[in-house]
């Protein structure tokens, strides 16, 4: 009750100190290996350790500087690090502790966040640990972290999988809401394979790059969901209205095979579309050309040729100064629609 | 019920009756879907529905079906790493059977949200033990008669075991330890697998 140490002596046998600690070191005051435990004897089995002096065999990395036995005295009961002489691994954790004669000390080892590979190198059992020891249960553990890992590793794969295939499957486009360039090609499929007149436009929206540039991307995306507001409102349901690239739209309009109506309504679109459209207080001032093209021009409609050619038609629209409409020119089919037919 | 399980019974099912069965039972089970994923959770009704499924198509008593998987959830090759967490258990089979009580806490170990059988082991003599299993799923005790045949087997003992039916909540197994080391068992290393 004074505070001061009481000190009880116990004394094991050395068979019982294998048991308690089967990777304890023995040393005499003069730092020689008087015996070691049973697991150290099976780590190093060329290795004659009895006898031979501990500094010689081991070599204390951390901390800096015990290189003799009365080094290691002053270090008794603090953690240390040490490994084999000249050998990189395996790393032990050390703890030592003086024998109550007062010559020598006992050096307990274990195996540092080594163990894994140390059990797996030297073929060690439940036998070469103390019974109290819980390098069994991290074993364990690191065996079931692995298995748990790796299905998960599996599920991230499948829903990897499963992603890439319900996107390849979308036929929406994520920003605007509508039909994306496979919901379009669908759409043109069903179209030609009905054999319906059918009209086709392809918008491309002008300025838009200016709006980026100058109001942010933000400003870009509220302007690209405005257009389809306005695409969907000044079309009908039957009609597709694609987004097919970053500011291109196609407009697919079956039964609609009259040239005028179809300019009627890519005019009325693009005068929408030139209304200034309001962002977080910001005006943003765009409009856009079309080219049309109708499935009646061709003996034999297909996609890639009426896309083409609406293509062209938008191209002249661009050249012709933008912000209007341009009907394809068919040598075929008489057609009045030989310049701009509309200006913003 | 943790997919782990069901992905456990949907592999016993696959690997012993057949791809075929399986596509059977899940489609009798009414899943809408054609596998379990080990690492998501499932309502315990599915893993009955699945049992009841494959007791009708395979015409086969419940009792059996359930015990032939506790075996195969031990010895089957393809589900090797839980033989192997069970080992870590003991290097006896009396380590083991001891170590199972430590069982649903191992489990959380490695999956928080796995809800293994409540297992309590009770030594009579050095010779005679029983062990009672709590588990929301009927014939429980069946799947560890299967389950301790195969790692008695494992562990090279000789072992008589007997189902003892259903008492206060839990399913009972009587084992009667014949002899420890009867055969020689199979090898068990701790840290065998790389990686």
């Amino acid at each position: 009750m004074d505070g001061g140490q009481i000190r009880t002596e116990v004394s094991v046998f050395a068979h019982d100190l294998d048991r308690l600690m089967p990777m304890h070191l023995c040393l005499s005051a003069s730092g020689h290996i008087a015996s070691c435990g049973p697991t150290l004897l099976k780590l190093f089995p060329d290795l004659p350790f009895v006898g031979r002096r501990f500094f010689e065999v081991f070599d204390v990395r951390r901390p800096g500087g015990i290189n003799s036995m009365s080094a290691l005295n002053t270090r008794v009961g603090d953690r240390i690090y040490l490994g084999l002489r000249d050998q990189p691994k395996p790393m032990f954790r050390g703890l030592a502790i003086p024998l109550s004669s007062g010559q020598g000390l006992v050096v307990n080892l274990s195996f540092g966040i080594d163990i894994v590979n140390a059990v797996r190198d030297h073929a060690l059992t439940d036998a070469d640990f103390a019974a109290t020891d819980l390098a069994i249960e991290l074993l364990y553990l690191v065996e079931a972290k692995s298995a748990v890992m790796e299905e998960l590793r599996q599920l991230n794969l499948r829903l990897q999988g499963a992603k890439s295939a319900a996107e390849e499957q979308a036929l929406t486009d994520t920003l605007t809401g509508l039909r994306n360039r496979r919901a379009q090609d669908l759409a043109l499929e069903q179209v030609l394979g009905k054999a319906t007149p059918f009209g086709l436009m392809h918008l491309d929206l002008d300025y838009f790059k200016a709006v980026n540039d100058t109001l942010g991307h933000a400003a870009g995306d509220h302007v690209l969901r405005e257009v389809s507001r306005i695409l969907s409102e000044e079309t009908r349901s039957i009609d597709t209205v694609a987004r097919v690239g970053g500011d291109e739209f196609v407009v697919i309009l079956p039964e609609l095979a009259e040239p005028a109506r179809l300019r009627n309504i890519a005019n009325r679109m693009i005068a929408k579309l030139q209304e200034p459209m309001l962002f977080e207080g910001q005006s943003c001032q765009i409009s856009a050309s079309i080219g049309m093209t109708i499935s009646t021009f061709y003996p034999n409609p297909s996609a890639d040729q009426m896309l083409s050619d609406a293509d062209q038609a938008l191209y002249a629209c661009k050249r012709a100064g933008r912000g209007c409409s341009q009907m394809h020119v068919t040598s075929d089919v008489p057609h009045p629609a030989l310049g701009p037919d509309a200006r913003g | 019920m943790h997919g782990l399980i069901n992905r456990s019974i949907q592999c016993f099912l696959r690997d012993t009756y057949g791809v075929p069965l399986w596509a059977a039972v899940a489609r009798r089970a009414e899943l809408g879907f054609d596998s379990f994923e080990a690492m998501l959770t499932y309502d315990m009704a599915q893993t009955e529905a699945v049992i009841a499924a494959a007791v009708h198509l395979l015409d086969r008593p419940r009792e059996t079906l359930l015990e032939d998987l506790g075996t195969y959830l031990v010895s089957h090759p393809n589900v090797d790493a839980l033989r192997r967490l069970l080992r870590f258990g003991g290097v006896t089979f009396v380590d083991f059977l001891h170590s199972l009580e430590d069982l649903p806490g191992r489990g959380r170990l490695a999956l928080p949200d796995l809800e293994l059988p409540t297992l309590v082991v009770t030594n009579h003599t050095a010779e005679y033990f029983t062990l009672r299993c709590w588990s929301p799923l009927p014939g429980i005790g069946h799947v560890f008669l299967g389950l301790l045949r195969a790692m008695a087997d494992d562990y090279g003992a000789l072992v008589l075991l007997e189902y003892q039916g259903f008492a206060q909540g839990s399913e009972e197994v009587s084992i009667h330890l014949l002899e420890s080391r009867f055969a020689s068992g199979r090898r068990f290393e701790l840290a065998a697998r790389a990686g």
